[in-house]
């Protein structure tokens, strides 16, 4: 059984989707930092790899492209100790209730 | 580049790819493991990603390979022509003599 | 909250507002402890949104005219974008150009994530990172060409290139006919993403969409 994202000649009866799909600014910001962090020498593309390649099946075909990014690269920066889970949570509830 | 080993190939040559599913990142898909193709371009060598994906420094860099399959012997009942092609970028420690 | 279970989604909806804050607090975080700078950012992203499939066409429009450079673009691909100004980063991986004749049909994939020549042509289109191109077209390249409207004759070999290392492939797809005294400017506008990855041809010079 191959690997969730080793994808060559699974069965797929899909037609291949053509719709154009407009970057949102957060994909777009997302982007931009991992080439920062790669620049930086914080990460690189087959650590990237890994960690998207480590999501379970659904997740992996749930979530959209940046999405896998984003929770690619809070698993390096976690794993080598940027910051934590819990800096994460706090900052998100602290965004949550700047917007509110 | 330092720590680079010789190829150990050359074009024409005929390989057949390992078969295996490492735990740990690994780029050679299952679709071409244990087929038999043709040393198509050597491109040189290049850190190994199954190192970088874990922060190693992927040294020594392995020579990297074009292999070309015919289209027919990846697939039973492929539906193309039967010269169509398939190239694939391969590590050298996944290639076998034949 | 998962979508459709073998589509993937787009970016907005319920994951992507938890990914979106999950990545702003991350942006957030690394400023504050100093890693980077909000500019850093916006610098890369800009940098990165200075390349399109405009400045492939360019190049690709330079070789249908300039036998010699052709030669030079398919022998040394990013020697031959220096030549017209274009210095990939260092940090880019490598990439190569590959010809389509009336004897040799190549297409580029990426089976195992999206690999994609983007430091010379820009992002790739959603529909080559997702899991229907990447499974379909190595086993079903013909039937994958169909799906985009794109007829290539059964004695033309087509040659599927999976890019699965450290190389990412342009495709210099066939001068069409009927294009003889056109500028290069012209030209470069029949020379669509599609037709650089392979799905597609360039187009005829009677078919160019008005932009």
């Amino acid at each position: 059984m191959p690997k969730i994202h080793d994808r060559g000649g699974w069965p797929n009866d899909d037609p291949v989707d053509h719709s154009e799909h407009e970057m949102e600014e957060w994909e777009r910001q997302v982007d931009a930092l991992n080439g920062v962090l790669g620049d930086k020498g914080l990460k690189n593309t087959d650590q990237l790899r890994r960690a998207i390649e480590s999501l379970d099946l659904t997740t992996y075909e749930s979530l959209a492209y940046y999405e896998k990014w984003t929770a690619a690269m809070e698993m390096l920066l976690v794993e080598q100790g940027v910051m934590t889970t819990e800096e994460i949570d706090a900052k998100v509830a602290a965004l949550k209730q700047e917007q509110s | 580049m330092a720590g680079e080993a010789a190829a150990r190939f050359k074009v024409g040559d005929q390989v057949r790819i390992r078969v295996g599913v490492p735990p740990t990142h690994f780029r050679t898909p299952e679709y071409v493991q244990g087929k038999q193709g043709k040393i198509d371009t050597l491109w040189g060598a290049f850190p190994n990603p199954e190192s970088l994906a874990y922060g190693g420094d992927g040294l020594p860099a392995q020579p990297l390979y074009q292999v070309e399959f015919a289209q027919t012997d990846l697939w039973r009942d492929y539906k193309g022509s039967a010269s169509d092609k398939l190239l694939i970028d391969i590590y050298e420690h996944w290639l076998e003599t034949i | 909250m998962a979508e459709n279970g073998h589509h993937d989604g787009h970016g907005h909806g319920d994951n992507a507002e938890y990914y979106s804050l999950r990545a702003a607090a991350m942006q957030a975080l690394l400023i504050e402890k100093g890693v980077c700078t909000l500019d850093d950012i916006l610098t890369m992203a800009d940098k990165i949104d200075s390349r399109s499939p405009k400045d492939g066409a360019k190049i690709l429009a330079h070789a249908w005219v300039d036998p010699e450079y052709k030669k030079r673009l398919l022998a040394d691909a990013e020697s031959a974008f220096l030549e017209l100004g274009y210095d990939l980063p260092e940090t880019s991986p490598k990439i190569t150009v590959v010809e389509n004749t009336d004897e040799v049909h190549n297409m580029a994939v990426c089976t195992l994530c999206s690999c994609f020549p983007r430091a010379i042509i820009g992002r790739p289109p959603a529909w080559y990172k997702e899991l229907a191109y990447r499974s379909k077209v190595v086993v079903d390249p013909r039937g994958v060409l169909q799906e985009f409207g794109t007829k290539i004759d059964e004695a033309v070999q087509v040659r599927v290139i999976d890019s699965s290392a450290d190389y990412r492939y342009l495709v210099l797809p066939m001068r069409p006919a009927g294009t003889d005294g056109m500028s290069e400017e012209q030209l470069a506008e029949l020379i669509t993403q599609e037709s650089m990855i392979g799905v597609g041809l360039a187009l005829a010079p009677e078919n160019v969409r008005a932009s």
